[in-house]
């Protein structure tokens, strides 16, 4: 398990690590936490000549408010977004999802916007900024722009991000105390078999869902969001809304899970899901 | 065994002297070997399970930057003996399995190459430089299929898939028949006992270094068995044994995945002498999953004769054993214990097992903690919650009305085996006890009226341990230890068993402190070096403590004879005058301690007539038979209906393995088996797929057990000596795993049997559970249990004994 040979470089600014993306191109890979690329690169999966270590770039970290938003610096570990008083009060699913990723230690490493910038189909994160219609900053040496969080993912392991680009910054609204996130691990990895993010608005009769793990890009679940627009949410309308939680969808399929089971799970996991969220509320 | 000496430390929990060491980062593992000029091998393995080598072309990596070498199979394989298999069976067909591939590969992950380089990055990165052109072959997985006729073969060349067939039988024959023909009922069910990888934390590794000079060779390897390795080492190299230094350093765990001589061993040893240079090689995790054995991988047809009254006759079963495309050191030997332990706890009077070895392409089976008999134990467990199933009989009752009552032992078994002692019954009743067992029966009949599925399971298991007499072993099986009370007045141990992790270091420290009367400070253990330790049979078998543990006694017992002249002469009494305690002996009002007897011993100036210097013993200790722990396990699971998951709500496990020298480490053996079966049960297991690609080749996707997947058990034992060694004792390595797994199984079952489910085989994974919900069957269509039986009480206040259980005191 011994990666090929690689040139490492620490910058200790933003416009540093820009610069040095651009200066080598498809050569270089942005490193993050280094829980997925530096075992793919052990592997020999993934052998990118130069490495781009983001862990010293001060912009790229810390929680704050800004606008009446909640802006989280891609470099924020797991960790650190289970234990934000900010994101505690204000967007609390990410603390209800952070301690169901990995373990301690893969916690106190892996971070936020290297789990969104990877997009393995089976994360915990894509389906949290998905539900919370989160938009993502963006930084390259030639600019910036923001994503919103559903054109983010678009296929597996592959985003919109491109060339030369750093994913900078999650950027969300505060969403009310009534969010879940039900997860069915996968027992060998950890990741999910099939997670589902919740978030509700019980006076505004609105619930937006995602789900990971299922398919080849986590998703919206708009049918059951559709299904649930005009009415309350009571526990019969939920448990027929989420009976479409994965139409119309292509289920994945391995040892762990068949397309039936995957799609049975997204359509129990949703509505445990939103039972959950409003439960909270 | 007049000299013994009673003291405080042997039955204490004591924490292990090993843990400082190993929790601060102070052992050294073989990676930690650092030697001058030292080299480092990588392995090019086949992607491919069957394909013929039609060219390989090493010039890159010959020429990489820091390579010293690349070996193909024609460079080592005339050089280098065969892989042994030490396992005692007739008519083996044996392909010849050589350190490399000989222009044939048979399964993912067959070494075809080797690349030395002179740090592990340019090793790896030569390995990775070695172009292999593979012609693909037909691929052998499915056993089954294997031995019909007119199937493709895993080794053309041998004409057949079969590997060997064994049976056992309980003398007459006709008398099996005839118990078939006479029972009330036949209870058949198939059953699979899904192949397992043993992922010991610490893969395997080694450092091989020759000295020119001496002609001997030094083998660093991460091994259960230094011992034997050196006894077969000399086949594979050609230095004789008497020039072989094996060294086990501290060992990551094993489980039986390092109970073989493995090619990397031999051939790290030969380009060591070949290139004049140390050569390590350090596993990876990818190779461990691919190229180190596998366990388990039984398919069989079991047939239970049986009353109506619940009484089983007779056992009868055909069994596949996929072996993989060798046979490894024991691989053989491991469905033949199955065999010898195949009636379980019971009075079978008779039973018939035939088993078929069949080669197939992927990696090699062999023993794996408990080798056979958790195969053993989990089919007769599960057969008899099917045979209480069909007959609607208390599971529980069918076990009591079946097993041998204390007086019954010594109890010679349908297979042949003679039990040594037990109380089968006592660990049972503990068990009901302990798990408060009405109370569980009341929650599972609340929990159905609530429409949840849960389900409780018992498991009475006996097991076969201390391997073993040596009759009954292909290369010994006794073992040999040393005791040397130093000229300080410590002492020193010396063990030919090799513990990795069971914590001998303390237990046998305790033994020797005790019957010499030493505090336990003044006692190491030392093990695992055969320049240090020179003889030993090693570790597995759960033999280490009652064969090394009493070769120890049989030192001391010999040092303390021999010390009684010492201090008759030095106290001018007779030596029968003469009392041991505390480390001293005494006699009218006088008396010497190991300060003052120790250096007499030494410094030999004043001792008795014919005295020689020294205070020294060694023994080696030849067991009679086996022993036979045994218990009661019980596990209550819930599972979750929608999504199938099953989750272990209680565990219960009485084990008795005879008095116990530290109850603190039988405990940590037993939670540690209990483990490895929640893993086997629910979800483990070893996928190839039709191709023969390895599926579960890494720990993303070969499930083992962590953390919150393990329940609170509730633990105790019952103390049932063994009369085969003078300490009692019988062994306690695997039992976790033995008693655990049909436990869980059954528990899973009970749960899922109001849906009229007979049988699931392992792993019971959520998706399976929930497949047989929806279906309200079996994955093979088995039968269903009638709609009536569905309410039928499975157990009543009377089976659970008296009614001391009732108040559920522990």
């Amino acid at each position: 398990m011994i990666a090929a040979a690689f040139d490492y470089h620490r910058p200790s600014s933003l416009a540093d690590a820009l610069a040095l993306l651009a200066r080598h191109g498809d050569d270089a890979r942005a490193l993050a936490g280094g829980h997925s690329l530096v075992p793919a690169m052990k592997l020999r999966l993934a052998e990118p000549r130069v490495l781009v270590d983001l862990s010293r770039v001060p912009e790229l970290r810390g929680i704050v408010e800004e606008d009446g938003s909640i802006v989280i610096g891609a470099m924020t570990t797991h960790a650190e977004l289970a234990a934000s008083p900010i994101l505690a009060a204000k967007c609390p699913l990410f603390a209800k999802t952070a301690p169901q990723i990995g373990d301690m230690q893969v916690r106190n490493r892996g971070t936020i916007g290297g789990s969104l910038a990877h997009a393995d189909p089976a994360a915990d994160w894509p389906p949290v900024v998905l539900a919370l219609d989160a938009e993502l900053d963006v930084a390259a040496a030639t600019g910036s722009r923001r994503i919103p969080a559903t054109e983010f993912f678009k296929d597996i392991m592959q985003t919109a991000l491109r060339p030369g680009e750093v994913l900078r910054a999650i950027r969300v609204r505060p969403s009310g105390s009534a969010v879940a996130y039900v997860k069915t691990e996968q027992k060998a990895s950890g990741f999910a078999l099939c997670g589902v993010a919740a978030v509700a608005n019980r006076t505004a009769n609105r619930v937006s869902v995602a789900i990971t793990g299922v398919s080849a890009i986590p998703f919206r679940a708009r049918d059951v969001e559709r299904a649930l627009e005009s009415g309350p949410l009571t526990p019969e309308r939920i448990a027929d809304a989420a009976r479409s939680a994965a139409a119309g969808v292509q289920m994945l399929s391995d040892i762990h899970g068949s397309q039936e089971y995957r799609a049975h799970l997204a359509r129990v996991n949703v509505r445990r899901a939103i039972e959950r969220a409003i439960a909270h509320a | 065994m007049a000299e013994t000496s009673r003291g405080p430390y042997v039955g204490k929990s004591m924490k292990r002297v090993e843990d400082p060491r190993l929790i601060q980062g102070l052992a050294t593992y073989v990676d930690d070997l650092r030697l001058p000029g030292m080299l480092h091998a990588a392995f090019v393995r086949s992607p491919y399970a069957h394909a013929r080598v039609t060219r390989i072309n090493a010039d890159a990596a010959r020429s990489a930057p820091g390579v010293v070498a690349v070996f193909v199979g024609a460079d080592v394989n005339q050089s280098c003996g065969v892989v042994p298999c030490a396992a005692d069976m007739p008519n083996l067909k044996n392909p010849q399995h050589r350190v490399l591939a000989d222009g044939r590969v048979y399964f993912v992950g067959h070494a075809v190459a080797v690349a030395v380089a002179r740090d592990p990055y340019a090793a790896r990165d030569a390995a990775l430089l070695v172009d292999v052109d593979y012609e693909p072959l037909p691929v052998v997985t499915d056993p089954e299929r294997a031995i019909a006729s007119g199937s493709l073969l895993t080794h053309p060349d041998l004409g057949t898939n079969v590997a060997f067939e064994w049976s056992l039988s309980t003398g007459d024959e006709a008398e099996l028949e005839r118990l078939f023909r006479s029972a009330d009922r036949i209870v058949r069910q198939r059953m699979l006992h899904q192949r397992l990888t043993p992922t010991a934390i610490e893969p395997r590794g080694c450092v091989a270094s020759y000295h020119r000079g001496e002609q001997s060779l030094t083998l660093w390897t991460s091994t259960q068995i230094p011992h034997l390795v050196r006894t077969l080492l000399p086949g594979m190299i050609g230095v004789p044994e008497n020039k072989i230094r094996i060294v086990a350093p501290e060992v990551g765990g094993g489980f039986g995945s390092k109970l073989n001589l493995y090619i990397e061993e031999a051939l790290c040893s030969h380009l060591a002498m070949r290139l004049g240079a140390p050569v390590k090689w350090i596993e990876t995790r990818r190779e461990n999953m691919a190229s180190t054995i596998h366990g388990r991988d039984q398919i069989g047809e079991y047939e239970v004769a049986v009353k109506n009254d619940g009484t089983l006759l007779a056992i009868k079963s055909r069994t596949i054993a996929d072996i993989g495309a060798y046979p490894q050191l024991l691989t053989p030997a491991v469905p033949t214990l199955t065999g010898l332990m195949l009636t379980g706890c019971y009075k079978f009077k008779a039973m018939k097992m035939d088993v078929i070895g069949v080669y197939t392409n992927k990696m090699s089976t062999d023993a794996y903690r408990g080798a056979g008999r958790p195969e053993a134990t989990y089919l007769i467990e599960r057969m008899v919650d099917i045979v209480a199933n069909e007959l609607k009989m208390d599971p529980v009752q069918v076990r009591r009305l079946n097993s041998p009552k204390p007086s019954e032992f010594p109890f010679a078994t349908a297979c042949g085996l003679t039990y040594d002692s037990g109380n089968y019954e006592g660990a049972l009743t503990k068990a009901l006890r302990i798990a408060r067992w009405n109370d569980l029966l009341d929650r599972r009949a609340r929990a159905r009226q609530e429409g949840k599925l849960f389900g409780v399971g018992v498991s009475t298991y006996v097991e076969i341990c201390a391997l073993g007499p040596s009759k009954a072993m292909s290369a010994g099986g006794w073992e040999w230890g040393c005791v040397r009370v130093e000229f300080s007045g410590k002492a020193t141990v010396i063990t030919g068993s090799t513990p990795h992790g069971q914590g001998q270091e303390t237990s046998f420290a305790q033994i020797a402190a005790d019957r010499l009367g030493m505090p336990i400070e003044d006692v190491v253990v030392l093990h695992g070096d055969t320049n240090v330790a020179h003889y030993g049979r090693d570790t597995y078998g759960s033999r280490a403590t009652v064969l090394g543990g009493t070769a120890i006694v049989m030192c001391i017992d010999k040092i303390l004879a021999k010390t009684r002249t010492l201090a008759a002469h030095m106290l001018d009494v007779k030596p029968d005058d003469l009392t041991f305690e505390g480390g001293r002996f005494s006699a009218k009002g006088k008396s010497v301690g190991w300060g003052d007897l120790a250096p007499a011993a030494y410094v030999a100036k004043n001792i008795p007539p014919r005295f020689e210097p020294g205070l020294e013993a060694s023994s080696f200790f030849e067991p009679e038979n086996f022993t036979f722990p045994f218990g009661t396990h019980i596990a209550a699971v819930e599972i979750d209906r929608e999504t199938g998951e099953a989750r272990i709500v209680k565990y219960v496990a009485v084990d008795d393995c005879g008095p116990q020298i530290n109850p603190l480490l039988v405990e940590g053996q037993v939670q540690g088996g209990i483990a490895h079966s929640i893993g086997q049960v629910l979800f483990e297991r070893t996928v190839y797929d039709e191709q023969g690609q390895l599926v579960t080749g890494e720990l993303m996707d070969y499930a083992l057990p962590r953390a919150h997947d393990i329940p609170p058990y509730e633990m105790g034992s019952t103390v049932t000596p063994s009369p085969s060694n003078p300490m009692g004792i019988k062994g306690v390595g695997e039992a976790g795993t033995i008693g655990a797994t049909p436990t869980i199984a059954n528990a899973v079952m009970d749960a899922l049997y109001p849906l009229g489910v007979r049988h699931l085989d392992l792993p019971l994974t959520p998706e399976k559970i929930w497949r047989a919900i929806q279906s309200g069957a079996d994955d093979r269509g088995g039968d269903r249990i009638p709609e009536a039986d569905r309410s039928a009480p499975r157990y009543t206040a009377a089976d659970v004994g008296d009614g001391a259980l009732q108040v559920g005191n522990v």
